[in-house]
């Protein structure tokens, strides 16, 4: 059911490998069969403590008061632990690469922004203890109205979702609530087209459903130091995350990993380390914090939900014109990793094609909903949804085979991609003529001649890149450009501030550059190609 | 009432790592003082595979047996700085940290067997089977494991190496999306052939035929493993998956597994995959990365071939048989009879 096929681009590669491209049996396996591998939650602790969370009843609402003396006098109550009692509650993940504001509490005091958001944890003898306790917990909330549409939300008097960003859209470049790729000249082109297409596509959200739930065990040293059992994808993610939530060193931290039961992008949120690290140092005990599945499936963060626009320019002789996107990304009630995504899926457009006319606009927006986070295929998979159907659409409309309809619009080496690099190391087309040939889905020779190798070039586009180049800052050329007003990706950790002031102004690479070409970026002075 | 066949195709790539880079891995190697190695990283195998891909470019690059290199993941205190297991990143960039370090051990290595065999260290080639040997020369060889401990306890040389493999980080024009997203892509097509049953709106997938470019196979049986399940999690996406069955609506949302539907192990059908391979010219031999992208092109290719099937668009995820109906209400009902692709 696997086939190699080593015949196609042979001349590029180097088969003279011992380990390498050997069917190695992983050196794991023996205690995955034998189900001997070590989960977090397999370290065993004496006198373990559980955390376990009080979420809100509603999507949007504001504390009034919280009562939990009865909670506290439960049996097996150790320690409430309420948002005062967390040393930076503010966060938000993608800070430790500088991007994007602190927006959302480990536990939340005055408003609640979506159903399931935590409020106040109990730390106990026992789960069934802690649950015990948190139902004795009140709490006056005065219920607000609640958006959950992205469009709803963008529209003028919408419900105001995240106090830091009060427009519900997540703020670029401290300038824009969108990100942006304009490319050419769409909507000339779209006279030009034979054929417009417009359509509306819509994924709902997806839960990582993993075997394992998210979960934790804090263990105090008697140095004063934490180990952490984690089922975290991204160990120093999780661990730096922690320290700032916590106010600790990165050095007071031991995190150990190991065994994953299932990540998909669903562990990458370090959504129970920071209280478990907190309980576990108020109450000098191992404390181990475990998503149940009912938390798992509606309040850990699942794949995002996204809209998305497309509108096409199609010329009869199969030729894509232009290509229009408009997209929301619904990042629920705080960022998490949305405004990655949003920046990813504008990179991705308009698919693997060469198209000379592109122009998106892409939204990170916020809805009174679970937070939306990191999925197998982030900020990808919902496009290539989109634009796959789309491509369908256009191919019965102008009355060409799909997969001819792919190939004669399939990227090539040389092509000027929509972000202004050029494309190389193409493979599209041979996918598609290996597929056709596997499951006999006629092609005509024309097209089974065509190469990813042979036929690019910015013949294809450059003209159109070169009407909507960015114009030349308007700044003297020894004047250091201004830093943006709000920090994007910089670098780990580092302010933005660090970026090199004297780094020169992007230039056009060499026509025929290939990798490792000159380049330049703000921070290392280079650009990639 | 009828069941309607068609088949649709989609056609995708994916970035290999982290958006615009700026995602840095690290990888420590050393030898202990019979010649076994080890690789020390702070990365996560969530089951992909990390552990055997980055043994196998470690094994490859010092050229030793696999079977000589332990890969030890998942510690603050003893490796060093990963970015995290995401973002089809892995392969590509803990792939490239180890090979770097293990390019850095090799060396220390070469020069203490060619003290040992009073020979230049250019003058020396590994054979791949634990032994170092004069190139054109092979009677003239020595055990890694002899170097080893020659380097230990006569030489006081330290065979190891430290890697790291960062891609810089891109700026993006804020006008105009000008960036540099990757430094290479995958690339994939896949046909999927699908039933549709026009009294129930169900839909089954019965087989799909593949390709997929990922520069290098490093482990084709983990490729393969990949590329299977990404595919049956590609068509749960399209056909069964939400936490909101009718968003934006939040009503009905499942809490456990009796309620969120998947499909089981009878919904999965035949699947013939084809690997190509065009390395990519800085993977680690050439290696790009078949992670994440495995699911995507699934969804569409399910849509197209419904639509093939029975003329209906749904552009809504995921396709349940209420929206299958609801389509073909509106359109009037199916075509006679599934028309032949």
């Amino acid at each position: 059911m696997l086939e190699f096929r080593k015949d196609i681009f042979a001349d590029e590669r180097d088969d003279n490998l011992k380990e390498v491209g050997q069917p190695t049996q992983r050196q794991d396996m023996l205690g995955h069969v034998t189900g001997t591998s070590p989960y977090y939650d397999d370290h065993r602790f004496a006198n373990l403590l559980h955390l376990k969370i009080l979420r809100s009843p509603y999507a949007h609402a504001r504390i009034r008061s919280i009562d939990d003396a009865a909670a506290a006098r439960a049996p097996g109550v150790k320690r409430i632990i309420r948002a005062a009692d967390v040393p930076v509650n503010l966060n938000t993940l993608l800070s430790l690469i500088q991007f994007g504001k602190d927006d959302e509490p480990s536990l939340a005091s005055d408003v609640v922004r979506y159903k399931g958001e935590p409020i106040l944890g109990v730390v106990a003898t026992s789960e069934r203890a802690a649950l015990e306790a948190l139902a004795l917990v009140r709490v006056s909330y005065e219920q607000l109205p609640a958006v959950f549409d992205v469009e709803e939300a963008l529209k003028p008097g919408a419900v105001s979702v995240n106090a830091v960003y009060p427009k519900n859209t997540f703020e670029y470049y401290g300038k824009y609530d969108h990100q942006k790729l304009r490319f050419g000249d769409v909507e000339a082109a779209f006279k030009q087209a034979d054929a417009v297409l417009e359509d509306r596509y819509q994924m709902s959200p997806i839960e990582h459903a993993p075997a394992e739930t998210n979960g934790s065990i804090a263990v105090p040293d008697t140095n004063g130091r934490v180990s952490v059992y984690t089922s975290t994808q991204a160990l120093f993610f999780s661990l730096d995350t922690s320290a700032k939530i916590n106010a600790l060193p990165s050095n007071q931290l031991h995190f150990i990993g190991g065994t994953v039961g299932g990540g998909f992008g669903g562990k990458v949120d370090t959504m129970t380390e920071p209280l478990v690290i907190l309980a576990a140092r108020l109450t000098g005990a191992p404390v181990r914090y475990r998503f149940s599945r009912h938390e798992e499936m509606q309040f850990g963060s699942p794949r995002g939900a996204e809209r998305i626009y497309i509108k096409d320019g199609v010329m009869k002789d199969g030729r894509i014109v232009a290509r229009q996107v408009r997209a929301y990304f619904d990042s629920g009630a705080y960022t998490r990793l949305s405004s990655y995504a949003v920046v990813k899926c504008v990179a991705h457009i308009p698919g693997p094609y060469t198209i000379p006319n592109v122009h998106a606009d892409v939204f990170c927006v916020f809805t009174n909903r679970t937070p939306a986070t990191a999925m197998r295929g982030f900020g990808v998979t919902a496009l290539d949804f989109a634009l796959e159907c789309q491509m369908d659409k256009d191919a019965v409309a102008i009355g060409m085979d799909p997969l001819e309809f792919r190939i004669l619009n399939a990227y090539r080496d040389g092509d000027m991609k929509a972000h202004r690099r050029q494309a190389k190391n193409c493979a599209l087309i041979e996918c598609a003529q290996v597929v056709a040939e596997k499951a006999s889905w006629p092609l005509r020779d024309e097209f089974r001649r065509m190469s990813s190798r042979q036929g690019g070039g910015e013949h294809r586009t450059g003209a159109a890149a070169e009407r909507t180049r960015a114009p030349a800052p308007a700044v003297p050329a020894a004047t250091p450009r201004p830093a943006p007003a709000s920090p994007q990706r910089v670098s780990y950790e580092r302010p933005a501030a660090a970026a090199s002031p004297s780094a020169p102004p992007p230039t056009q690479a060499p026509a025929g550059s290939t990798h490792g070409a000159p380049r330049f970026s703000s921070v290392f002075g280079t650009r990639r190609r | 009432m009828a069941k309607h066949r068609g088949r649709g195709v989609a056609t995708i790539n994916y970035p290999i790592g982290m958006n615009l880079g700026g995602d840095p891995s690290q990888a420590l190697v050393h030898s202990n003082p019979t010649g076994k190695f080890t690789v020390t990283l702070s990365s996560i195998d969530l089951g992909q595979g990390m552990k055997s891909v980055t043994r196998q470019i470690c094994a490859e690059t010092l050229g030793v047996p696999v079977d000589d290199v332990y890969v030890d993941t998942a510690d603050s205190d003893t490796g060093p700085h990963c970015m995290g297991s995401f973002a089809s990143r892995g392969t590509h960039r803990v792939g490239n940290a180890v090979m770097a370090a293990a390019r850095e051990a090799r060396a220390v290595m070469m020069e203490a067997a060619a003290e040992e065999l009073e020979v230049d260290p250019g003058d020396l080639e590994t054979d791949g089977r634990g032994n170092i040997q004069v190139k054109g020369a092979p009677h003239r060889s020595i055990s890694v494991r002899d170097v080893a401990i020659a380097a230990q306890f006569r030489q006081g040389k330290t065979i190891s190496g430290r890697g790291i493999f960062l891609v810089p980080l891109s700026d993006v024009d804020p006008e105009t999306g000008e960036m540099s997203p990757a430094t290479c892509y995958a690339h994939a097509c896949l046909v999927a052939e699908v039933e549709v049953d026009d009294e129930t709106g169900e839909v089954a997938v019965l087989k799909m035929t593949s390709a997929y470019e990922i520069g290098r196979a490093i482990n084709p049986k983990l490729v393969e493993q990949q590329l299977v399940g990404g595919s049956w999690m590609g068509m749960s996406h399209a056909l069964y998956e939400t936490p909101e069955p009718y968003y934006p609506n939040t009503r009905d949302g499942p809490r456990d597994f009796n309620e969120y539907l998947m499909p089981g192990p009878g919904d999965i059908c035949p699947h013939d995959i084809i690997v190509l391979e065009r390395p990519a010219p800085d993977g680690p031999f050439g290696a790009k990365g078949p992670g994440e992208m495995c699911a995507n092109p699934v969804l569409p290719a399910v849509a197209n071939a419904i639509y093939n099937a029975v003329g209906v668009r749904i552009d809504e995820l995921p396709i349940t048989p209420e929206k299958v109906l609801r389509a073909l209400k509106a359109r009037g009902g199916a075509p006679g009879s599934g028309r032949a692709r």
